[in-house]
């Protein structure tokens, strides 16, 4: 501007020249060279060129001040303009370094035409300079000037010139770059604007981001199935602004998807859609949001609204079950159900699916499907924690009450053991100290009876709590060498109260060549035999028992039905069988296996009836089996009786004068002659003859004999205080039988009736099975030896009960 | 006679006496009832079979002289009999009396009969016999010796 001034008004100068001579020293003198040398100036001229140059002086002043001023200002329009720049795009520091960059390609030409303009800057200065010295030093010309003076202004008007010209000819150079320094700055501008744009993009992508990552961190924070979908609706929803987002799951029969949840609407209405839509299958096929028509059934939720619907995405949400985890592995992508989600953006607003918000929406499918299966295995392990728990319950219960159960039996055991064996103790000792004492013989015969009696019930306490040993298979059998003539004798006494009772008859036959002596248990032994018999007589309602004992012979050991017992036959030991017959109920063949179970009862109301625990023949078989025998029963069938045969390995004792058989009281030593002093019996017989011999017999034997020869006469006579009964009945017409049941209804306590015996030359069965029944305690086969009768008189004593004396 | 030889006697009469079957085991177990508490069990028993015996053959020998024989009453002597020998041990005199009973059980009188006699005699042969051996042992006591058991 100022230049411009300056130039017009050097331009006017160049005009007042042409006009004016006096001017022309000027004009010459801003021309530079001018030969004018010695042209004095004229004072005529003077006074229109003063008035002239006056008013060329206040304009060379006035333009020289704008000079002076516009240089300085012009440097500080240049720094204000970019810092309002700066301001205006409020960049961040990388978006200044990013803009610095783009301008950094015109950087060197920027720097360059910094230069350039700082060059021509200087010029211009210069040029005002000397313009302005040059109108100064003209003041010195409004009046008559020496040559110097002319001289001076010659050369600063040369200079003036000179710089004017250079920075006119630099200006043209110089303008084409300014103006491009303007382009480039519009350019900048532009750049920046659209860095502003790309960077509202990315905030809003990031905030995109952060949503989503809200909303995984949302999906993910609850293990609730329905929490995790609403929740992801709502914040799609609200992320993307869609208008309607809905779920799609497949029903039980995989053939069907329903709709389950949705954003907008509150109650969705069980829409279904079948799975193999094409559009669908589209979908499930791809691992990407997929747009599909808002045509499709899965996208026509709401209803038509006049409205253009917005576009549509749908992706697959996978559905994982446990069974597709396997340890280690990934799930098996194979057997997978999907679901589907819909996506609506709002109708009529012109959105488009952005590439940003596609895949938003496929990575909240991921993470749904993932927080989904998180929630179905928590809700298994869940499930199978309180199954469990259950179960831990239940068995905690169980065990409480098997422990329970266990100790109450125990106690019940201990308490019973310690009960029962009390009174038993009391009986055994006190019957032992009273037989210690005075006794009648009878008194006596019975104490031992209690005795016996006792201590049998003392085993079978033992052996009840033994039977828990014997299962443990712990119990031991105690050997000891014992009597067995006298055993099956005391079985004998032991049963023939019941026996006789139920009117039943019991008879014992001992084979010749058993052993007097066995090694063995023998109180086990005695219990099973008397289980045994005992069975026999409890499951007879009639009849006769019959016991038969006698070593096993070899070849029959070997018993067909049982393969597995291999009895072997040795040296120092036999095999002792004993058979019990008898004619009682009898028990069905398919019930046989049964009978030797615990606690199995036949299921017969006959037997039920006659009670039982059901116990005795499972120990039997533990016995026998710990004796290394065997035991069973063979019956023909209901109602035809049954035998009970057991085989029991005993063993044969070495000596015989053992010291230990001087302690056995089974056989009294009672050999002399008076063997029986003062026993009171009773002869009946009524041939005199052998009525004497009788009776001398029984003298000899010490016996006090009373002798009868009829039967009245016997009954008559006879009194509690004869012990024993000698009836000779072998003669025909004439009933023994009948005195034998007189005498018993006589005495109708047990104790007080003597021992009836029968004489008689008859050995038939049938007389001997008739004397049985009708009650006679034994049976001697005339003619009586004294050896004979000693024995029988001393057995008769001993037990009550004579075994057959063949 | 001298003891010794009485004695060896007798028990060559016994000895001849069982081994003939006149006696049977029975007489001995009789001898052994005889102790000094009872000293002439042995006479006192045989004596008392003596009487009974005859009584019975008598008996018999009337019943079968009947027209209608008795044989239910014949067969019960008969079987006293047959007890009391066996009882001395008069063991020929048992047999008899068990064939004589199968007679009476056949009703057969004529076997009765002959058995009768044949029972009878057979009893008078062990009276007989029995009675010197009790004479016999009678000489040994007399003389001063113990009867040979």
């Amino acid at each position: 501007m100022s230049g411009c001034s300056d130039k017009s008004f050097h331009l006017i100068r160049v005009g007042t020249m042409h006009h004016r001579p006096l001017i022309d020293g000027n004009v010459s003198g801003c021309l530079g060279v001018l030969p004018s040398h010695s042209e004095p100036v004229n004072s005529e001229t003077n006074r229109t060129t003063s008035s002239c140059s006056s008013f060329s002086g206040t304009a060379y002043f006035l333009s020289a001040l704008c000079v002076y001023i516009s240089s300085f200002l012009l440097p500080f329009s240049t720094k204000t303009s970019s810092r309002i720049n700066r301001d205006r795009l409020r960049l961040s520091n990388w978006e200044s370094f990013a803009i610095k960059l783009l301008k950094g390609q015109t950087l060197t030409r920027y720097v360059k035409n910094k230069l350039e303009l700082r060059w021509v800057l200087v010029q211009f200065g210069a040029f005002i300079v000397l313009c302005g010295a040059t109108h100064l030093i003209n003041l010195w010309t409004f009046t008559m000037h020496s040559r110097t003076v002319a001289m001076v202004m010659t050369t600063a008007k040369v200079f003036t010139a000179a710089v004017s010209c250079i920075t006119a000819l630099m200006l043209v150079h110089i303008i084409p770059d300014l103006l491009s320094v303007k382009t480039r700055e519009l350019f900048l501008k532009n750049k920046a604007a659209e860095l502003d744009r790309e960077m509202g993009l990315i905030r809003t992508q990031e905030e995109t981001g952060r949503h989503v990552r809200m909303l995984t961190h949302e999906i993910r924070s609850t293990l609730d199935r329905h929490t995790i979908l609403k929740t992801t609706l709502v914040e799609l929803g609200r992320t993307l602004a869609l208008e309607e987002c809905a779920l799609w799951m497949p029903t039980r029969t995989g053939l069907e998807l329903q709709l389950s949840y949705t954003l907008r609407q509150q109650n969705p209405v069980g829409y279904t859609v079948p799975i193999h839509h094409p559009m669908i299958n589209q979908v499930f096929s791809s691992s990407h949001a997929i747009k599909i028509s808002p045509n499709c059934p899965v996208a026509r939720i709401r209803p038509a609204g006049k409205y253009m619907p917005g576009e549509v995405v749908a992706v697959r949400v996978p559905l994982l079950h446990l069974s597709n985890f396997q340890i280690n592995d990934w799930p098996e992508l194979s057997t997978k159900r999907y679901a589907l989600m819909v996506l609506m953006l709002p109708s009529d607003s012109a959105r488009q699916w952005h590439v940003h918000e596609l895949e938003l929406v496929e990575v909240v499918a991921d993470q749904v499907a993932v927080a989904l299966s998180h929630a179905a295995i928590l809700e298994e392990s869940m499930r199978a924690r309180d199954l469990l728990m259950e179960q831990n319950v239940a068995l905690d219960l169980a065990r409480r009450e098997a422990e329970t159960a266990i100790r109450a039996r125990n106690d019940f055991l201990a308490v019973m053991n310690h009960e029962m064996r009390t009174p038993m103790h009391a009986i055994i000792a006190l019957s032992s100290l009273l037989q210690e004492t005075e006794l009648t013989p009878e008194q006596r015969l019975m104490v031992e009876t209690i005795l016996k009696s006792s201590n049998l019930l003392a085993t079978l306490i033992n052996d009840v709590l033994d039977l828990s040993r014997l299962e443990d298979g712990s119990l031991q059998l105690d050997l000891g060498t014992f009597n067995l003539y006298a055993l099956f004798r005391e079985v004998l006494n032991l049963i023939k109260p019941i026996a006789s009772v139920k009117k039943l008859h019991v008879s014992l036959n001992l084979a010749p060549d058993l052993p007097e002596y066995a090694v063995g248990d023998e109180k086990r032994l005695m219990q099973t035999i008397l289980n045994v018999v005992g069975n026999a007589v409890k499951f007879s309602k009639d009849g006769s028992i019959l016991i038969t004992a006698f070593v096993a012979k070899a070849e029959l050991l070997r018993d067909p039905r049982t393969p597995e017992f291999f009895p072997v036959p040795g040296d120092n030991h036999f095999y002792l069988r004993v058979q019990v017959k008898d004619s009682g109920i009898g028990v069905s063949p398919q019930d046989i296996p049964k009978l030797f179970t615990k606690f199995a009862q036949i299921q017969s109301t006959a037997i039920r009836n006659s009670g039982g625990s059901g116990l005795g023949l499972a120990i039997c078989k533990r016995f026998v089996n710990l004796m290394e025998g065997h035991i069973w029963i063979e019956s023909e069938g209901l109602g035809k009786g049954c035998t009970a045969i057991f085989m029991v390995k005993l063993g044969i004792p070495e000596r015989l004068n053992d010291s230990r058989l001087a302690l056995m009281p089974k056989v009294p030593p009672n050999h002399g002659p008076a063997a029986f002093p003062g026993l009171k019996v009773l002869v009946m017989d009524e041939n005199g003859v052998s009525r004497m011999v009788t009776k001398g017999l029984l003298v000899h034997l010490g016996c006090d004999v009373t002798m009868v020869s009829s039967s009245e006469e016997c009954l008559r006579v006879v009194s509690h205080e004869h012990k024993v009964v000698f009836m000779d009945v072998c003669v025909p017409g004439m009933d023994g039988y009948e005195i034998a049941i007189r005498i018993q209804e006589k005495f109708t306590k047990r104790h007080e009736r003597p021992i009836i015996v029968a004489l008689t030359g008859n050995t038939d069965k049938v007389t001997k099975e008739k004397f049985m029944r009708v009650g006679m305690d034994g049976v001697i086969l005339k003619p009586v030896s004294l050896d004979k009768m000693r024995s029988v008189l001393s057995d008769l004593l001993e037990h009550r009960v004579l075994f057959e004396a063949i | 006679m001298d003891l010794v030889q009485l004695q060896r006697q007798l028990v060559d009469y016994r000895t001849s006496l069982y081994h003939e079957g006149f006696l049977d085991e029975q007489f001995t177990q009789l001898q052994e009832l005889q102790d000094e508490n009872n000293p002439d069990f042995v006479v006192e028993v045989v004596s008392l079979y003596f009487e009974d015996s005859e009584r019975l053959l008598n008996e018999l020998s009337k019943a079968l002289e009947q027209q209608i024989i008795d044989f239910k009453r014949i067969d019960a002597h008969v079987h006293q009999l047959k007890g009391s020998s066996s009882s001395i041990g008069a063991q020929r005199v048992q047999k008899l009396c068990i064939v004589f009973r199968n007679y009476c059980e056949a009703q057969n009188v004529e076997g009765c009969l002959k058995c009768l006699q044949q029972v009878k005699h057979e009893y008078s042969i062990v009276k007989t016999k029995l009675e010197s051996m009790f004479q016999l042992e009678r000489q040994i006591l007399n003389a001063g010796g113990s009867v040979p058991v």
